[in-house]
């Protein structure tokens, strides 16, 4: 069969992950110091797990509501209210999904009609602009910039918005830079958009890691904009729960009766198991995650002063567990740094191009690592620059 | 300050410019704590924790039961500081419950560990008790798994 004619060209025309080449070098190499993962180090926290054990040893393994357990629903509807004062109701504005992924897909799917400009700012994680092309939209990326510390500025915004702008994707804290957008950036972004029907997707994933004095800030709770805002969240970051598969989106009761339409037809119900661990986490995982958030935190510090120390500058990343630093000063491009970088000291980093245009010049280091490895891999990245 | 403590108690080889970076403060401000903590009896050394199990040495661990006699007027302190004495006992502790004194020996045989409990504890006068226990394999010590069960598992991703 000739499946290059029978494949939508939408799909085979979508590029192959930027990273794919590196990664699989890497993977030949023993040793390899890897500073290039976008997933928390620390394991399930064990009450979680534990909870998951007792309902499968009572065999509590069939579907569940498509939306979700209602209990579950109930303590994220707590969950939101406690920790960052927004307010969905339980039974009409939340659904359970697989992984925030499937919450994307979904408000992509349910929103977007071909012709429709999706606004994407970069750099940022790289699903949006695929997943929205596959609905037929014009992607619209705006190219964030090191001088606004990658954050989304007002002006950027009105200068990509047209009369066909349906969606803004909103993705903070940010992966790969570890940006985030403060109170006031957040008001200034709902001075473009009030007024208009631009929806917003805001994917708050990385959430609960947040390194200022204060908390993370959605932008539903700014004035006028919870009514236009799809969130999207989940127990991956936040829990370590990476391999469970859970996120949930909220909105609107009319958005989210859609979005579990499409959901029912395509999923069914997210996995039993995790939503029973998921339970337990959000009930009773404070503690876990103020722990890991402290921890975080010290390798934070500790990798953005070492690479400032390196002559590669680094703005403070207040967000997510990823730094940014400027490789410009070696004259060389982002994959060539991380290629040179791979070969010659094993150390495995992602090139910032792959996330989009405006990464280039810069490359994103993962401190999901214990103080010892980050250690290492900063003492192989100095011989690297000394040689 | 007590996050330098916590810091150190997991990993005693950060320095005190690695401790500085970490909690915002000047190492002079570190340093200075450090040394106050030393003074003060709050920190009291620092070693590695070797798993010996993985080595050709020879080498076994017990725990001690120790009933005893408390000594009029000066309680079980007395008799603890007899037992700290020797090389051989590495951990000593009251405890509540069942039997009074908890020793932890470390000693090259099980004949060696069982001949000092016969020859040195057993025959003190306040010691009314012993039961001794072989430890088989060590699984965790002060947080840390003696067989890590898996390395990074993480598959490198797009995430």
């Amino acid at each position: 069969m000739n499946f290059s004619n029978l494949l939508n060209n939408t799909l085979t025309d979508l590029p192959p992950s930027g990273i794919r080449k590196l990664f699989d070098i890497a993977a030949t190499m023993d040793d390899v110091i890897s500073l290039g993962i976008g997933e928390p180090d620390f394991p399930t926290p064990w009450h979680v797990r534990n909870v998951a054990i007792n309902t499968l040893e009572k065999s509590r393994t069939k579907y569940t509501a498509n939306a979700g357990m209602i209990e579950l629903r109930q303590e994220i509807s707590r969950y939101l209210q406690r920790r960052f004062n927004l307010s969905y109701k339980a039974d009409k504005q939340i659904l359970v999904t697989v992984g925030g992924s499937e919450a994307i897909d979904l408000t992509m799917r349910a929103f977007i009609k071909p012709g429709d400009e999706v606004i994407v700012p970069l750099p940022s994680f790289v699903c949006y602009g695929p997943l929205a092309a596959m609905c037929g939209a014009k992607v619209v990326n705006i190219n964030m910039r090191a001088e606004d510390n990658f954050k989304l500025t007002p002006e950027l915004l009105k200068n990509a918005i047209t009369d066909k702008t349906k969606l803004l994707v909103l993705p903070f804290p940010n992966n790969p830079t570890g940006s985030i957008m403060e109170k006031s950036d957040l008001e200034a972004i709902a001075d473009v958009l009030r007024g208009t029907d631009i929806l917003v997707l805001s994917d708050e994933i990385y959430s609960e890691l947040n390194y200022t004095s204060t908390r993370h800030i959605s932008i539903a709770e700014i004035p006028d904009m919870k009514e236009r805002t799809i969130l999207v969240n989940g127990f991956s970051k936040t829990y370590s729960m990476t391999g469970w598969r859970l996120g949930y989106v909220c909105a609107e009761p009319e958005v989210i009766t859609q979005l579990t339409k499409l959901h029912q037809y395509a999923i069914m119900c997210a996995p039993t198991t995790s939503q029973f661990a998921a339970i337990e986490a959000i009930k009773n995982g404070d503690e876990d995650v103020r722990l890991m958030r402290e921890e975080y935190n010290y390798r934070r510090k500790f990798i953005v002063n070492g690479f400032n120390k390196l002559g590669l500058t680094c703005f403070e990343p207040l967000g997510a567990f990823y730094c940014f630093p400027c490789i410009k000063s070696t004259g060389m491009t982002s994959e060539e740094f991380c290629n040179k970088l791979l070969t010659q000291e094993k150390v495995a980093i992602v090139p910032g191009g792959a996330f989009g245009e405006s990464g280039e010049g810069y490359v994103r280091v993962s401190y999901a690592y214990s103080i010892d490895h980050i250690k290492k891999a900063l003492d192989a990245i100095a011989r690297f620059l000394n040689n | 300050m007590n996050k330098i403590l916590e810091l150190l108690e997991k990993n005693s080889t950060l320095t005190v410019a690695d401790i500085a970076v970490m909690l915002d403060k000047s190492e002079e401000e570190i340093s200075a704590a450090i040394e106050q903590f030393k003074k003060d009896g709050i920190i009291l050394g620092s070693k590695m924790l070797v798993n010996w199990q993985k080595t050709t040495r020879e080498y076994v661990t017990a725990f001690i039961e120790l009933k005893v006699t408390p000594q009029f007027g000066k309680g079980f302190d007395q008799i603890a500081e007899r037992f700290y004495q020797y090389e051989q006992v590495k951990t000593v502790y009251l405890m509540s419950g069942a039997y009074d004194i908890a020793l932890i020996i470390e000693g090259k045989t099980l004949n060696e560990v069982a001949l000092f409990v016969a020859e040195q504890l057993s025959p003190m006068d306040t010691v009314i008790s012993t039961a001794t226990h072989f430890v088989l394999k060590k699984y965790k010590q002060d947080g840390v798994l003696f067989e890590q069960p898996q390395g990074d598992e993480r598959l490198v991703m797009m995430v």
